[in-house]
C-alpha cells in the first residue's frame, strides 16, 4: 500500500471524499446567502435557523402526516420558502433603506426567536429521522466504503447548484433579476413588478436552505442548533468566495470542505479552525474575496 | 456558535400547591417559621435542557410533595437557567442564598458549573447536592463538607461502560473524544481500564469542541484501525451525530459503539432503529425493578409524556434524602448550618425507590449500584421508552472511585 505524508492512500482518498461531500452542505447553504446578499443586500443571519426549519418541517411531515423523505424533498422547501415569504414581507422589506446592520441584527434576532421557539417545542436532544430505505447501504469504492446518501447528496447538491446557476446567468429572468440588483427604479419603469421579484428571490434563497436542511436530516441530529453549527462555516465561505458571488459560493463551499477534510487527517484538532486561517489570508490578500468584484 | 438565549428565568414555583395554602392559612404549629427552600439550578435552554432542565424540577417537587407534607414541613422549589455558565451559575447562588433564603442547591450539570457553585454553598455555609455534573473532583481535592455527589461521574461510567465491555469481548477500542477537559477525562479513565481488563487501545482522534458535525473522517479511521469497540468521549449532540453517522458508515456489526455518556433522552433522540446495540451506563433506569417502575408510576403525571433519565431521577432521590434530614434535625437547625444537615446526611442510610438502599461515604460520594446497558432494537422492544437490555450490575463498593487521598475531609 502506498502512502502520503505517512497517512495510507487509501484512507486519503475517503477523506477527500467525505470533504467534498461536507462541502456539498456549505456550498447549498452560502449559495442561498449569497443570492440572498447579491439580490437583497440583506446578510440573512437568520440562514442557519431556516436550514434547521428545513429539517424540522421534514420530520413533522413526516411524523404528523406520514409523508416520506422524496415528498419532503419538494415541500419542506416550498414551506419553508412560503414562511421566508411571509417574513420578507412583513420584516425585512421595510428595512431595504437602511444601513446593511439593521438586517443583520433584524436577521440574527429572528434566528434566536426561531430557534427559541423550536427548543420550547422539541427539546433540545433532537428528533430521529431515517434514511429513506431506497438509499440505504453502502457501496465499496475500493479505498472506501461509502454510504449511499452521501453520494446522493453531493450528486444533489450540485444538480442544485447548477441550475440555480443557470436560473441567474442564463435565463431571462435571472437578467431581470441581475438588472434589478443595478438599477431597481430603471428596471420597474419597463413595467417589472421589481418588489415582488425581490420577495420572491428571498422565499427562493430560504427553500435552498431548508432543502439542505432536508438533506441533513438524516445523517446530523435533528435538533434547534443545527443550523447554528453550521452557519459560522458558511459565513466564511460566503466571504472567502466573495459576497454575492455565486460561482465563487459554490467553489468555495466544496473547496473548503476538501481542506477541512484533509486537516481531519493530518491535525484534527485544527479541523474547526482552518476556514477561519484561510479567510483571514484570503481577506488580506483579496478583500473583495476569490470571486468578487472589487466595489 | 450562537448562545443560548439570554434568558434567565429565576421562577418561583410553589412545590406543590399544598404546601403553599398551608402557608397562606393558619400556619400549624410545626409548619410555623420559615420554609425551607430548594434551588434547582441546571440548563434550561441549552444542550442539557432535556438530561436535565424541566424534569429535575418536576421530580425534586416529587420528594417534597411526597415527604414535606407528611412531616409538615414547609417547602418551596425555585429553579434557574445557569446556561452552562460558571459566573451565572455562582451569580445565582449567590443571590439565591443571600437574597432568597434559599437552603439547598440541586443538579447542576456542567462540571465547570458545579465547581464554581460548590466553592459558594461552601463559603455560605449551605447544602450542594449534586446530579447532573460529572466531574470527580467534587469527592476528590474540592471535596466539600457542603456537598454530596449523587447519582453518577466519569470514573464510574468509564468503569462499568469500559471494564465490563472489555469482559464481553470487546477487547480493542478506538476513542473518538472532543477536545476539552470533560473529552480527555473520560477517554483516560476508559483506556485505563481497558487496559487493566487486558484490553488494548488502538488509536484515537480529538476532534474541536463546539463546532464539529460530521465525524465521518474519525469514523473511517476508527474503521481502518480495525478496533472491535468505538468509544465516544463526547456528550450530548456529538454523540448523537457520531452514532447516527456510525450507523450510516455501517461500523456494525464487526465494531460495537460505546457511548461513555449517554442517557435516555438521546437514546429516545436517535430512535432504535439508529441507536440499537448501543453499550451505556446509568444508574437509574425506569424499568429495572419494582422500586423504579413504582417511582416512575408515581412521576408520571409530572413527566408530561417523557422518561426521567439518572440525572432527573437523582434529583428525587437527593431532595428525598436531603429532607429527611432536616425532618430530623428540625428546620431552624438545618436552615442555620448547612454542613450540620450533610454531616446528617452521611450518617444515616439512604433509601428509595430511585437507587434502592445506599450511603454516602464521607468524601460525600453517594454509593449504589451502576448499570451497564444495551440499547434494544425495535423488534425487541415492547413500547414505548421500552429501551434497555440489562448487560452487567456492578456493586456498589465497585462502582465507584476509591476514596481520593486529596479529599481534606477522609484525612480526619
Amino acid at each position: 500500500m502506498f502512502t502520503i505524508f505517512g497517512i495510507p492512500g487509501p484512507l486519503l482518498f475517503g477523506q477527500l471524499l467525505l470533504g467534498l461531500i461536507n462541502g456539498a452542505f456549505y456550498a447549498m447553504l452560502s449559495l442561498g446567502l449569497a443570492v440572498i446578499f447579491g439580490l437583497l443586500n440583506i446578510i440573512n443571519f437568520a440562514h442557519g435557523a431556516l436550514f434547521m426549519m428545513g429539517a424540522f418541517v421534514a420530520w413533522m411531515l413526516l411524523n404528523y402526516a406520514g409523508i416520506g423523505y422524496w415528498w419532503a424533498l419538494l415541500l419542506a422547501p416550498l414551506i419553508v420558502g412560503a414562511f421566508g415569504l411571509v417574513l420578507e414581507r412583513t420584516l425585512i422589506s421595510r428595512l431595504y433603506k437602511l444601513d446593511h446592520l439593521y438586517g443583520l441584527l433584524l436577521t440574527f434576532g429572528l434566528a434566536l426567536v426561531i430557534e427559541g421557539l423550536f427548543r420550547n417545542e422539541y427539546g433540545s436532544s433532537g428528533m430521529p429521522y431515517q434514511i429513506p430505505s431506497a438509499l440505504q447501504g453502502a457501496t465499496n469504492l475500493g479505498f472506501m466504503f461509502l454510504p449511499n446518501y452521501r453520494g446522493w447528496v453531493v450528486v444533489a447538491a450540485l444538480v442544485v447548484c447548477l441550475a440555480t446557476w443557470l436560473l441567474i446567468e442564463k435565463t431571462k429572468l435571472g437578467a431581470m433579476l441581475r438588472a434589478a440588483t443595478e438599477n431597481a427604479p430603471l428596471v420597474q419603469a419597463f413595467g417589472v413588478n421589481v418588489p415582488r421579484m425581490v420577495t420572491l428571490t428571498y422565499a427562493g434563497g430560504v427553500a435552498l436552505a431548508a432543502l439542505a436542511g432536508v438533506l441533513a436530516a438524516p445523517i446530523y441530529s435533528v435538533n434547534p442548533n443545527m443550523g447554528s453549527s453550521f452557519i459560522n462555516t458558511v459565513f466564511a465561505v460566503v466571504v472567502i468566495g466573495g459576497m454575492g458571488s455565486i460561482i465563487g459560493s459554490v467553489l468555495t463551499g466544496f473547496g473548503l470542505g476538501i481542506i477541512e477534510g484533509l486537516t481531519k487527517v493530518f491535525y484534527p484538532e485544527a479541523s474547526a479552525t482552518v476556514v477561519f486561517v484561510v479567510m483571514a489570508i484570503v481577506l488580506l490578500t483579496r478583500p473583495a474575496g476569490l470571486f468578487g468584484k472589487a466595489a | 456558535m450562537t448562545q443560548p438565549m439570554p434568558t434567565r428565568r429565576a421562577t418561583l414555583l410553589g412545590a406543590a400547591a399544598l404546601p403553599l395554602a398551608a402557608g397562606l392559612a393558619a400556619p400549624r404549629a410545626r409548619a410555623a417559621g420559615k420554609p425551607i427552600r430548594i434551588g434547582v439550578l441546571n440548563d434550561m435552554s441549552g444542550p442539557y435542557r432535556d438530561t436535565t432542565g424541566q424534569l429535575s424540577v418536576a421530580c425534586t417537587q416529587l420528594a417534597v410533595k411526597e415527604f414535606a407534607a407528611s412531616k409538615g414541613l414547609t417547602v418551596e422549589v425555585l429553579s434557574a437557567d445557569h446556561q452552562n455558565k460558571p459566573d451565572v451559575g455562582a451569580g445565582i447562588a449567590r443571590q439565591w442564598f443571600d437574597r432568597d433564603d434559599v437552603d439547598m442547591i440541586m443538579d447542576v450539570p456542567t462540571s465547570s458549573v458545579a465547581l464554581a457553585v460548590n466553592s459558594v454553598c461552601r463559603e455560605k455555609n449551605k447544602v450542594f447536592i449534586n446530579s447532573g455534573a460529572a466531574t470527580t473532583g467534587l469527592t476528590g481535592k474540592q471535596c466539600s463538607p457542603n456537598t454530596v455527589h449523587y447519582t453518577y461521574d466519569t470514573w464510574m461510567l468509564a468503569r462499568s461502560t469500559g471494564g465490563n465491555t472489555v469482559k464481553s469481548g470487546g477487547d480493542t477500542w478506538y476513542f473518538v473524544t472532543a477536545d476539552y477537559v470533560f473529552g480527555h477525562e473520560l477517554e483516560e479513565i476508559t483506556a485505563r481500564f481497558v487496559t487493566e481488563a487486558k484490553g488494548k487501545v488502538l488509536g484515537h482522534s480529538v476532534y474541536p469542541f463546539p463546532g464539529t458535525t460530521d465525524f465521518s473522517s474519525f469514523l473511517l479511521a476508527a474503521q481502518a484501525a480495525g478496533a472491535k469497540v468505538l468509544g465516544l468521549a463526547n456528550a450530548g449532540t456529538d454523540t448523537v451525530n457520531c452514532v447516527k453517522q456510525a450507523h450510516e458508515f455501517g461500523l456494525a456489526p464487526a465494531m460495537r459503539v460505546a457511548a461513555l455518556l449517554m442517557t435516555i433522552p438521546d437514546v429516545h433522540a436517535l430512535g432504535l432503529a439508529t441507536a440499537r446495540g448501543l453499550l451505556l451506563t446509568e444508574s437509574f433506569y425506569w424499568n429495572l425493578n419494582d422500586r423504579t417502575r413504582a417511582f416512575t408510576a408515581r412521576a408520571k403525571p409530572v413527566l408530561g409524556g417523557r422518561m426521567a433519565n439518572m440525572i432527573q431521577a437523582g434529583c428525587y432521590a437527593g431532595t428525598l434524602h436531603y429532607l429527611k434530614a432536616v425532618a430530623e434535625m428540625g428546620v431552624d437547625a438545618a436552615k442555620a448550618d448547612g454542613a450540620a444537615v450533610v454531616a446528617r446526611m452521611k450518617a444515616m442510610p439512604t433509601d428509595d425507590d430511585v437507587f434502592g438502599p445506599g450511603k454516602i461515604r464521607a468524601d460525600g460520594q453517594l454509593l449504589v449500584p451502576s448499570y451497564l446497558f444495551e440499547v434494544k432494537t425495535p423488534e425487541q422492544s415492547k413500547g414505548e421508552w421500552d429501551y434497555y437490555n440489562l448487560l452487567a450490575t456492578t456493586a456498589p463498593g465497585e462502582a465507584w472511585q476509591p476514596v481520593d487521598p486529596g479529599c481534606p475531609l477522609v484525612k480526619a
